[in-house]
C-alpha cells in the first residue's frame, strides 16, 4: 500500500487560462511567441474571409511589371511571370498553416489514442498487454526512419499533390505521439489519485479517459504547438523536392514557390523572390517553436525546477515538481535515458 | 551491480539482437509504403519512359505483392539492391556515395559539440535573462529554417562574402592522389598533401555549418535542460566555494555530468542529420547518399529511380538504428547507475 502523504494546506484552484498566462508572463520570448502565432492565424483568417483587405492581386493576376524589385505597390516585388509576390504568399499562409495543424492534430489523435491504450492497458500476459507490446514494436521501427525521406518515398508511390503529401507525412508523423502519450500514461498511471479513483470502484474506461488524460494533456497539447512548426518544415521541404505541388497554380504554396523561383535560378539577379516564401515559412515556423519551446521548458521536469526558482512568488503547487517522473520510458528498445519530451526532441525539422 | 567487461558484451550483444525484429520491420515498411499504388507505379515513377522500359516495368510490377516481395528480400539477402533505369547498380552507387556522407554528417556533428554545448552552458548559466534569450533565439531560429533555405542563403550569400567554396568536395574534380577512403579531408590527409587538406576543409565547412545550425537546437536544448538540472545540486556548490573560478565550475564539473543526457541525445540526431543530407547535398553538390536519394526520389527534373529510392530509405533507416544503438551503448558506458545486465 502506498504511503498516503499528509494533504497540503488547501488552494485555490488556479484556473488553466490563468496558469496558461502566467507562464507566457514569465519568458517574454513565449509571449513574443504567442502574439506572433496570433497575428498569423488572425491573418491566415482574413486571408480565406475577406482577402481583399489585406491581398492586393489575386493569384496567377499578372500585374504588369516583370521581376520587379520590392516597392510600396509590390511590397516583395513581382516575378517573372508578373505575378505579385507579397500577394502569392500570403494566399499560400492559408494552405500551409492548415496543412501544419492538421497534419500535426491527425497525427496527436492517432498517435496520442494508440500510446494511450498501449500505456494504460498493458497488463503482461493479457491480449490487451500483447496488443501494447505490438503497438510499441511498430512505433519503434516506424522510429527508425528519418521522417523526411519516408514520406518522400511514400509520396512518390502514392502520386504528386498536396493531399498525398499529407497521408504521407501523417503516416511517418503519429508514432512521435504514441512514444510521448504512453511515456506520460505511465507515469501516471501509478500516482496515488488514479489509484484512489479505482478503490472508490471508477470504471477502468472513466479511469483512463476522465483522469488520466486529463493529465496527460498538457505536454501533448504543448508538442503539439512545437509540431506545427516542423511539420510545416518538413512539407515545404517535401514542396521544395518538388513531389508535392507544381508552381505556378491556382493555389501556391510556399515550398513550391521557392523551388520554382530557385531553379529559375533567380535567386542572384533576383534575391527577393527565393526569400519572400522562406521568410514566410521562416517567420511561421520560429512564431510556433517560440511558444512551444517557452512552454515546454516548463514542463520539463529538469528545466521546470529553475523555472519554479525564478518564480517562487508565484508559487506553483509543490506536488506538481515532485510528481514529474524522471524517464518514465526507460528500457524500450530507444535510447533509455531520453524521456518522453527528449526522445521527440530527436525529430529535428527537416 | 555489475559492471566487468564480460557484462558490457552482454550488454551490448543484447542491443544487438533486439535491432534484428527492428530492422526486418524496416524492411517490410518500407517495401509495404513504397508498393502501394501497383497499378499506377510505373507511370508514377517512369513517366518520360520509353514503351519497352514501362512494359518491362509492368511486367515486374504486376506480379502479385507478396511474390513481389520476396524476390526482394532474395535480392536484398544476395547483396542486390536493384538498378536504376539506365542500368546502374543501386548497391555500388550508394556503397561509394556513403562515406561523403558520413565525413558530412561527422563534421557537422563535430560543430553541433563545439558550438551547441557550450551555448547550453550560457543558455542555463543566464537562464531566464538576455543571454539564455538569446541562446534560444540562435537555436529556435536555425530550427525555423528550412534546410533549403539555410543552404541556397549559405550557398548563395555566405559563401562568397566569406570566399569559401560553394561546390563539391575539392576544388579541382579529381584529386591527384588515390581517393581510399572516399572522405575527402581524411584522404588528403593521409596523402600528407596539406594545400588539399586545407581546400577539403573549405569545401566542408558551408554544407556541415548549414547541417550543423538546422541541428543545433537538439544539443543546445538538452546541455542547458541538464544543466540546470546539475547546477543547483551540492557539489557545484563545493566546487564554487573552494573558490574555482565560474568557468571552472561550470565548464569541469558541472558539464561534465550534464554531457551524459547529451551525448545520447547526440545519438538521436543521426536521423535529423541524415535527412537534411538530402537538400544540403544537392545544393552544395557533395557527392554522397543524400544528393542520391534526391536524384532517386525524382527531385528537381531527375528521372527518378525507384530502386533507388527504396534502397536509400532502407540505408538511412539503418543508419538511425545504428546511431540509437552506438548513444545507447554510450549511455550505459558514461553513466555508471545503468547496470550493464
Amino acid at each position: 500500500m502506498v504511503a498516503v502523504p499528509s494533504a497540503p494546506p488547501p488552494r485555490r484552484a488556479e484556473s488553466p487560462l490563468r496558469v496558461f498566462w502566467r507562464v507566457l508572463r514569465a519568458n517574454p520570448l513565449s509571449l513574443f511567441g504567442f502574439l506572433l502565432v496570433a497575428v498569423i492565424c488572425i491573418t491566415a483568417l482574413v486571408v480565406v474571409v475577406a482577402p481583399h483587405l489585406i491581398v492586393p492581386y489575386g493569384a496567377q493576376q499578372q500585374t504588369g511589371p516583370y521581376n520587379a524589385p520590392p516597392s510600396w505597390k509590390h511590397p516583395f516585388g513581382t516575378d517573372g511571370l508578373s505575378y505579385d509576390v507579397y500577394s502569392e504568399v500570403m494566399l499560400a499562409l492559408p494552405l500551409d498553416l492548415s496543412l501544419g495543424i492538421a497534419i500535426a492534430g491527425v497525427s496527436l489523435l492517432i498517435g496520442g489514442g494508440l500510446g494511450l491504450v498501449a500505456g494504460f492497458y498493458d497488463t503482461p500476459g493479457t491480449a490487451a498487454g500483447v496488443g501494447s507490446v505490438s503497438v510499441m514494436r511498430l512505433t519503434d521501427i516506424f522510429l527508425s526512419f528519418p521522417s523526411l525521406i519516408l514520406a518522400l518515398a511514400i509520396t512518390r508511390a502514392l502520386g504528386v499533390g498536396v493531399v498525398n503529401v499529407a497521408i504521407a507525412i501523417t503516416i511517418t508523423w503519429w508514432p512521435y505521439y504514441v512514444r510521448l502519450v504512453r511515456g506520460e500514461v505511465l507515469a501516471v498511471k501509478h500516482l496515488p489519485y488514479v489509484m484512489a479513483s479505482r478503490a472508490a470502484g471508477v470504471r477502468e474506461g472513466r479511469i483512463l479517459l476522465r483522469h488520466v488524460l486529463r493529465n496527460v494533456l498538457e505536454p501533448v497539447v504543448v508538442y503539439f504547438t512545437l509540431d506545427i512548426g516542423t511539420v510545416l518544415v518538413t512539407y515545404s521541404t517535401i514542396g521544395f523536392i518538388g513531389v508535392a505541388s507544381k508552381y505556378p497554380g491556382p493555389q501556391p504554396e510556399w515550398g513550391a514557390m521557392l523551388a520554382f523561383y530557385q531553379s529559375s535560378g533567380s535567386i542572384n539577379v533576383y534575391p527577393w523572390l527565393v526569400l519572400a516564401p522562406g521568410a514566410a515559412i521562416f517567420v511561421t515556423v520560429f512564431a510556433f517553436s517560440l511558444l512551444g519551446d517557452g512552454l515546454r521548458d516548463i514542463l520539463d521536469p529538469r528545466t521546470r525546477r529553475a523555472f519554479v526558482r525564478s518564480t517562487s512568488s508565484h508559487d506553483p503547487p509543490p506536488e506538481a515538481v515532485s510528481a514529474l517522473p524522471s524517464a518514465p520510458d526507460a528500457g524500450e528498445g530507444a535510447p533509455s535515458p531520453a524521456t518522453a519530451v527528449g526522445a521527440v526532441d530527436a525529430r529535428s525539422a527537416s | 551491480m555489475s559492471r566487468s567487461l564480460g557484462d558490457l558484451l552482454v550488454f551490448v550483444g543484447k542491443r544487438v539482437l533486439q535491432l534484428i525484429p527492428v530492422l526486418i520491420g524496416v524492411v517490410i515498411l518500407t517495401f509495404f509504403f513504397t508498393h502501394l499504388d501497383l497499378v499506377g507505379l510505373c507511370n508514377e515513377w517512369y513517366p518520360h519512359a520509353g514503351k519497352t522500359t514501362l512494359a518491362n516495368c509492368e511486367a515486374t510490377y504486376s506480379q502479385p505483392i507478396v511474390t513481389q516481395f520476396f524476390q526482394y528480400v532474395s535480392n536484398l539477402l544476395h547483396g542486390n539492391l536493384g538498378a536504376s533505369i539506365s542500368g546502374v547498380q543501386v548497391y555500388s552507387a550508394i556503397a561509394a556515395d556513403l562515406p561523403a556522407t558520413v565525413e558530412l554528417v561527422l563534421a557537422a556533428l563535430f560543430l553541433m559539440i563545439f558550438i551547441g554545448i557550450p551555448l547550453g552552458v550560457i543558455g542555463a548559466q543566464y537562464s531566464g535573462r538576455w543571454g539564455d534569450h538569446l541562446v534560444r533565439i540562435f537555436y529556435l531560429s536555425g530550427w525555423a529554417t528550412p534546410t533549403y533555405l539555410g543552404a541556397v542563403i549559405a550557398a548563395v550569400f555566405i559563401g562568397p562574402w566569406l570566399g569559401l567554396p560553394t561546390h563539391g568536395e575539392y576544388s579541382t574534380l579529381v584529386p591527384p592522389f588515390p581517393q581510399y577512403t572516399h572522405m575527402s579531408v581524411i584522404d588528403a590527409i593521409i596523402a600528407l598533401n596539406l594545400p588539399y587538406t586545407v581546400d577539403a576543409i573549405d569545401h566542408l565547412i558551408l554544407p556541415a555549418a548549414v547541417l550543423a545550425f538546422i541541428n543545433m537546437g537538439i544539443a543546445t536544448r538538452m546541455t542547458r535542460a541538464s544543466m540546470l538540472e546539475v547546477l543547483p545540486l551540492d557539489y557545484v556548490r563545493s566546487a564554487r566555494m573552494k573558490g574555482l573560478s565560474e568557468f571552472w565550475v561550470l565548464y569541469k564539473h558541472a558539464l561534465r555530468n550534464a554531457l551524459i543526457t547529451t551525448t545520447t541525445v547526440l545519438g538521436i540526431t543521426a536521423g535529423g542529420l541524415l535527412a537534411g543530407t538530402v537538400v544540403v547535398e544537392e545544393v552544395f553538390d557533395w557527392p554522397g547518399i543524400g544528393q542520391y536519394a534526391y536524384t532517386a526520389i525524382g527531385g528537381g527534373s531527375s528521372t527518378p529511380n525507384f530502386d533507388g529510392a527504396i534502397a536509400v530509405v532502407i540505408v538511412f533507416a539503418i543508419a538511425v538504428v545504428v546511431a540509437n544503438l552506438i548513444a545507447d551503448i554510450l549511455y550505459g558506458i558514461l553513466d555508471p547507475r545503468v547496470d550493464w545486465r
